[in-house]
């Protein structure tokens, strides 16, 4: 079973908090494990415009809190090696990212197993009044590479995602076809989305389609 | 195409992104017990239904999902201004 730590058993816990990592039961499942990406992998080409892969059981730690709290403020810098972005940007250190989501709103993402110890760091070091929420197991991310990785996300969102408009770092939050997506640009042709598990097939569904064209290459 | 500026995103944003949600600056009556019926009627249903300048709610729902208020003249879809939740319009009908 999941691990909980509750305040009276860690002093620096102010509040209880749970492993959201399943140990040998129940087997986790990705928003997308119904698709088998493995196999589609295995069996699809190899060459295209666009490569997809899903970055699955990721940690996702919601943080919110107020620019002007200091406390909230500092001890993010000091717990992530990084500050809180400002607006539309993001940062990473190591295999830690933060995307800014709002002005009171930024989105850590960190390997699984990480985010249960990164969010009881964040707790300790952090004052007044902020919120910290796991969500690892409400979203997935996706990255979409390639030559015409841009032309799918044109077809897709309405934000212009243009270099000029759109440089590496840069994140949006926005229309993803029927649905929305945290969409940050990680290179001259690469993208990372965060979708909903909910939407998770929709998405799969529209990007198959959106790719088709240039040729889809799903990675495993 | 219809961009709407966004104050807490700081950047125009396409019109898809956002929602309207009604009329700006409808104060809840501090002491709901105390309101007449008919102040509370009012509180919940009555609205301006200006021909021209309006002062709306607005949120940036599939972006940063904060609310906001826009000075909009609803003849001509003209957007005057956005302001944050808490400030005041600059631009209003008596100028
Ligand atoms: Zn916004």
């Amino acid at each position: 079973m999941s691990e909980v730590v509750a305040p009276e058993k860690e002093a620096a816990v102010k509040v209880a908090v749970m492993n959201q990592l399943p140990g040998q039961e129940p087997r986790a499942e990705s928003p997308l494990h119904h698709a088998d990406l493995e196999t589609v992998a295995k069996k699809g080409p190899k060459q295209g415009g666009v490569y997809l892969q899903e970055l699955k059981l990721l940690g996702h730690l919601v943080l919110r809190g107020s620019v002007d709290n200091a406390e909230f403020m500092s001890g993010a810098e000091k717990v992530l090696g990084v500050a809180l972005p400002s607006a539309l940007q993001s940062a990473e250190a190591g295999d830690l990212s933060v995307r800014w989501i709002s002005p009171d709103e930024w989105l850590v993402i960190v390997p699984g197993a990480k985010a249960f110890k990164l969010e009881r760091e964040l707790r300790d070091a952090m004052g007044g009044h902020f919120a910290i929420v796991n969500v690892s197991g409400g979203q997935t991310v996706l990255t979409l590479s390639g030559p015409n990785a841009e032309e799918v996300l044109k077809k897709t969102t309405p934000y212009d995602v243009h270099p000029s408009n759109f440089p590496v770092g840069k994140v949006i939050t926005s229309t993803f076809s029927k649905t929305q997506a945290v969409i940050r640009r990680t290179g001259d042709e690469s993208f990372e989305l965060v979708i909903r598990r909910s939407f998770a097939d929709y998405a799969w569904l529209w990007l198959q389609d959106a790719c088709a064209e240039y040729g889809l290459v799903v990675r495993g | 195409m219809h961009y709407i500026y966004c104050p807490h995103c700081e950047e125009y944003r396409e019109e898809e992104e956002f929602h309207a949600a009604g009329e700006a600056h409808i104060a809840r009556p501090l002491d709901p017990e105390a309101c007449t019926d008919a102040e509370w009627a009012d509180f919940l249903y009555f609205r301006t239904n200006s021909r021209g300048l309006h002062h709306e709610l607005w949120v940036h729902a599939t972006g940063c999902r904060k609310f906001f208020n826009m000075t909009r003249d609803t003849v001509t879809y003209e957007i005057k201004e956005v302001y944050k939740v808490g400030e005041q319009p600059q631009v209003t009908a008596d100028q």
